[in-house]
């Protein structure tokens, strides 16, 4: 059974005359850690919603196909039941904190689910450790810088433990090395815990390097799927308006002057490999 | 008591365009909140445009410098976007005549005219983040700030920002940008503000900022990618120059590396 099912799946936002997605199939297997991009109004956040259950049963509308989550028909399922097992962090990490301390704000959800005192203090430890905010946990998250918040946010849905987490922009407030934290984070977290991840992105230089795959929207249809490697070098991407990595702009210059890298790199190290490996390759 | 600035040394001429960058909690916000007398200084002068803030009203500074709030929640408050571009300059005592080209002018600069009459509040983020923008250009402030103007904006809405700060400074205007976004500030921006736990670290032209790798690792930042293909190449090849910002100037000197009997 896959993770996430999308069988045909469109919705339009009450009110609306467009189609906020269309047509939408596809699959997420458990484990993996997926990026969604695209345009503004491509209809990235509203899939997420689709998948923990805001749509319907939030946002309502005009509802069409089927969001299948862990065998469970996302419109017949309450978003109560739901939030067992799918978070999601928002854009924005206000809409979300609303405790008098970080430590309350991360012990809330943990009280819902009905942990002992003993799991929350170990859950809560854990996770001001695993991001690096044990000095603010005694602060009111309204008085901390965005960037903070956002991390105090990440960090009260990573306590859940959900089988499924989505990102909405998580790194929008964050400096690029808690932005590199976070997502190495996610890596340790679908190792250690089995969480399929789904982060949705702009800003591609430093995420793509951890993920598997790529799903590039546009106008509300899922439009290109596939390993970052094989995604970001393709012309469409740039013509659809999606910020393509320096990196890769770079590779596919070099190929244009004839110094043909064969496989993509991702990040700085890589490069300088892929360019050694080019020069050593020469000197035959 | 924790000082959230100590030592701050800065100085910005008429016309500059400079990004203020650093870590979460290095005190960008609060710096900038003091550029237009929000907040005074517990130690030392702030002075802007000849005037000491803290002998000078919000009131006045307001007029010369706009600040553009990180969340456009929090300056966002009239029931149509007309109203909320219009307050400002209605609040300065503009004659109406004024205040309809104005608004025009603004609606139209940030591609706004279709939702004139819309609440802000019904918008999406982003274009709230531009009616928030769009409400501070109104009145033509001498120095404009921008707190985080690229969150939450795809790439091409990146772009329009980055050619809004080029016309506000080809119009003559100061423009202070507080960004996370390494791409961004590389691409835009003639100076870069280094600050980190509240004292100024770096400040230069971004290929010298952005190859300061002390600098960059005490305020959390990272290199732009090109630049730190550079730093990575440089280990291996010393002719390469790690001061690389742009595409074509790695491209350039790697051509060289691989034809070295090749002139580009």
């Amino acid at each position: 059974m896959s993770v996430i099912e999308v069988e045909d799946f469109s919705f339009k936002y009450e009110g609306s005359d467009f189609w906020a997605v269309k047509n939408i199939n596809f699959k997420l297997e458990e484990g993996e850690l997926v990026l969604i991009t695209g345009p503004s109004g491509c209809g990235k956040s509203t899939l997420c919603r689709a998948f923990n259950g805001l749509i319907p049963h939030f946002y309502s509308g005009e509802y069409r196909g089927s969001v299948r989550v862990l065998g469970h028909e996302v419109k017949e399922t309450p978003t109560y039941e739901l939030a067992r097992f799918v978070s999601m962090v928002f854009q924005n990490p206000e809409n979300q904190l609303f405790a008098s301390t970080v430590e309350r704000e991360i012990a809330f959800g943990l009280e819902n689910l009905g942990l002992s005192r003993d799991e929350i203090r170990e859950r809560l430890e854990e996770v001001l450790e695993i991001i690096g905010i044990r000095d603010l946990r005694k602060r009111a998250p309204f008085e901390l810088s965005g960037g903070q918040q956002q991390k105090v946010a990440i960090a009260s849905v990573i306590a859940m433990r959900p089988k499924i987490l989505i990102m909405d922009e998580p790194t929008a407030n964050l400096d690029p090395v808690s932005a590199l934290e976070v997502f190495q984070l996610l890596l340790k977290l679908r190792r250690e815990l089995s969480m399929t991840i789904i982060v949705v992105e702009h800003r591609l230089e430093l995420i793509s390097s951890f993920v598997d795959r790529i799903i590039v929207m546009n106008s509300g249809q899922i439009v290109l799927d596939g390993s970052p490697r094989q995604i970001l070098v393709l012309p469409e991407v740039q013509r659809i308006g999606i910020g393509v990595p320096k990196i890769v702009l770079l590779c596919k210059r070099l190929r244009e002057k004839g110094v043909n890298i064969p496989s993509l790199p991702l990040t700085p190290e890589e490069f300088a490999e892929e360019v050694n490996r080019y020069r050593t390759r020469q000197s035959y | 008591m924790q000082y959230v600035l100590n030592g701050v040394n800065l100085s910005v001429r008429s016309g500059e365009k400079i990004a203020i960058m650093g870590e979460n909690g290095a005190g960008k916000t609060t710096l900038i909140k003091h550029i237009n007398g929000l907040l005074k200084p517990t130690r030392g002068e702030v002075k802007v445009l000849g005037y000491d803030t803290k002998k000078t009203p919000v009131s006045l500074l307001a007029r010369h410098v706009g600040l553009v709030l990180q969340n456009p929640d929090h300056q966002l408050f009239a029931e149509t976007v007309e109203e909320e571009i219009a307050f400002a300059l209605r609040n300065f005592g503009y004659p109406n005549d004024i205040v309809k080209k104005r608004v025009e002018w603004a609606l139209n600069v940030m591609d706004l005219a279709r939702y004139r009459r819309t609440s802000p509040f019904l918008l999406s983020g982003g274009e709230r983040k531009r009616v928030a923008i769009a409400s501070i250009l109104s009145y033509d402030p001498e120095i404009v700030i921008f707190d985080e103007p690229t969150t939450g904006q795809d790439y091409l809405q990146k772009q329009k920002i980055a050619q809004i700060l080029n016309l506000l400074s080809l119009q003559g205007k100061t423009i202070i940008v507080v960004t996370h976004d390494i791409e961004f500030a590389a691409e835009n921006f003639e100076r870069i503000v280094v600050l980190s736990r509240g004292t100024i670290v770096a400040d230069g032209r971004p290929e010298d900022v952005f190859s300061d790798i002390d600098a960059i690792r005490k305020a959390r930042l990272l290199p732009p990618q090109i630049t730190a293909c550079a730093i990575e190449l440089q280990k291996h090849y010393p002719q390469i120059n790690v001061k690389t910002i742009s595409v074509d100037g790695l491209c350039q000197q790697i051509l060289k590396l691989v034809n070295p009997f090749l002139s580009s």
